[in-house]
């Protein structure tokens, strides 16, 4: 583990892979909540833990070299089922890079347990782990000008949904109803970093067309 | 309680409603957002004789036109500019009292970019997450003002009038010197091209914008090619893109990034960064980390 300064109010915390960095997210939310972590935000991603706004960055570096790291905590909190129609425009490219039908493409995707690494991107964009390396896909080599909001996608080794129409380079393999983030609702975003996530597929595969 | 509003006359080129921002959703990817010159934001809420989390009117080089509902009082900061009610000049940097239906012009910069309108009861559009604030990254908050919209105003505080009458506030910048300290990603990058960073001229860029401070000059080498893995990102982080140009991270900044930030500005230095006209002398000075 590595503790970078960031300016003078933030510390950049660098694990050596992505569980690391959920083990240790889950750590650092554990302490705050507890009151031993002054820190204003707490940003998981990647590889790395953010710290920011903290008041003494010495002192919090010099605790946090020693920490040891407990292994992400058995959640209590409930799995985020999200209702899908794989039914994308990339799903046959997305089959093709697996080397697989697109039938089992839905399989492996609603099989697998997700968790939400960590949000980007968009407000409620979470980044979700959870399938296994030989599924990574590159993005698109020419991002859409529009990916409609709603839209299940792959990149590298992460899954998205798009909580709003943006710009996009990811591989979209399906289709939600569900609201992923809307700033009326408490809490506004239905992913946030560390939650469990399975995707439940809803109608018929699509054909990838 | 309808009247207690504000109609827009002229939206002018970018005018958003702003206050403190959000911080703390950064987690979710929500950015901070709030004034880009939060010195000046404040002034005009305490020349308006508000507290200093109301939200404001920031308005980008042109100002803006406002006719309220209501007698209001109001005060300009920010970037100095001309201000007029109903055609005639009025004070810059003070409370002036506007009539109901007299119209209140915030007029172009003379000089810096942003100009502040706190206007008494502060601007209060439905909050998001807590604040009031446009974020122009995600969309959240209020869409900036068009003509002919109507702003809702808050009920004033109990109290009189302003508490100050008029108060100095800092010229916009001949030269940026924004003081820097290295890291987190400098060693992403070749020893000359940190130096480089310290030691050239830069200028702010016109494809600046809330998101960030954009810059022209030279490129600044990496040392590693490959791709670093997103990152949570800082208000001030000096991030290289592919192009080698250096961005400054201002209110709207992205929450992670995947391009490494070389240094990071010093709080301090942001709002004369919100200030700095397109072709400002940009210089970064390396600091100890205190």
């Amino acid at each position: 583990m590595r503790v970078l300064p960031v300016g003078a109010h933030a510390l950049l915390v660098e694990v050596s892979s992505g569980d690391e960095a959920q083990a240790l997210h889950a750590e650092l939310l554990r302490r705050r909540a507890e009151g031993s972590l002054p820190a204003g935000e707490i940003v998981p991603a990647a590889r790395t833990v953010l710290l920011d706004g903290v008041s003494d960055p010495v002192r919090l570096t010099a605790e946090l070299t020693a920490l040891a790291l407990p292994p992400v905590p058995e959640q209590a909190r409930e799995t985020v089922e999200i209702p899908v129609r794989y039914d994308g425009p990339d799903l046959a490219d997305v089959a093709a890079h697996w080397g697989v039908s697109a039938r089992e493409v839905a399989r492996v995707h609603a099989g697998t347990e997700f968790r939400v690494a960590f949000c980007g991107f968009a407000p409620g964009f979470g980044y979700l782990t959870g399938l296994p390396a030989r599924c990574d896909v590159p993005r698109r080599p020419t991002p859409r000008t529009a990916v409609p909001a709603g839209s299940v996608a792959l990149a590298g080794p992460y899954t998205g949904v798009y909580p709003r129409s943006s710009p996009g380079g990811w591989q979209l393999i399906g289709t939600t109803d569900l609201v992923l983030w809307d700033p009326a609702r408490a809490p506004a975003a239905l992913l946030s970093p560390g939650a469990r996530v399975r995707f439940v597929p809803v109608g018929a595969t699509g054909s990838a067309a | 309680m309808t009247d207690r509003a504000l109609a827009v006359v002229r939206a002018g080129a970018l005018t958003t409603v702003q206050d403190r921002g959000r911080p703390g959703h950064a987690h979710l990817g929500v950015p901070r957002s709030g004034a880009l010159d939060g010195p000046a934001a404040a002034l005009a809420n305490r020349l308006a004789g508000n507290p200093p989390d109301a939200a404001v009117l920031e308005t980008t080089l042109d100002g803006c036109s406002l006719r309220p509902r209501t007698p209001v009082t109001v005060a300009v900061t920010g970037a100095p500019c001309p201000v007029s009610v109903d055609g005639r000049p009025v004070a810059w940097g003070a409370p002036v009292r506007v009539r109901a239906g007299s119209v209140l012009d915030v007029g172009a910069v003379v000089s810096g970019v942003r100009a502040y309108v706190g206007v008494r009861g502060g601007i209060a559009v439905e909050p998001v997450l807590g604040s009031r604030s446009t974020d122009l990254l995600s969309g959240l908050g209020p869409a900036p003002l068009t003509d002919g919209a109507v702003l809702p105003l808050g009920a004033p505080l109990e109290g009189g009038d302003a508490y100050v009458d008029v108060a100095p506030q800092p010229a916009a910048p001949d030269e940026l010197v924004l003081r820097v300290t290295l890291g987190p990603r400098d060693d992403w990058f070749t020893p000359a091209a940190v130096r480089l960073l310290t030691s050239c001229a830069y200028r702010v860029s016109p494809a600046s914008n809330r998101i960030g401070l954009r810059t022209t000059g030279p490129a600044l080498e990496r040392a590693r090619p490959d791709e670093l893995p997103s990152e949570g990102m800082v208000l001030g982080a000096v991030q290289v893109p592919p192009d080698g140009t250096p961005v400054v991270f201002l209110a709207d900044h992205p929450t992670t990034g995947g391009y490494p930030v070389i240094a990071v500005v010093r709080p301090a230095d942001l709002p004369a960064a919100a200030q700095a006209r397109p072709g400002t002398p940009v210089r970064f000075v390396a600091v100890r980390r205190r």
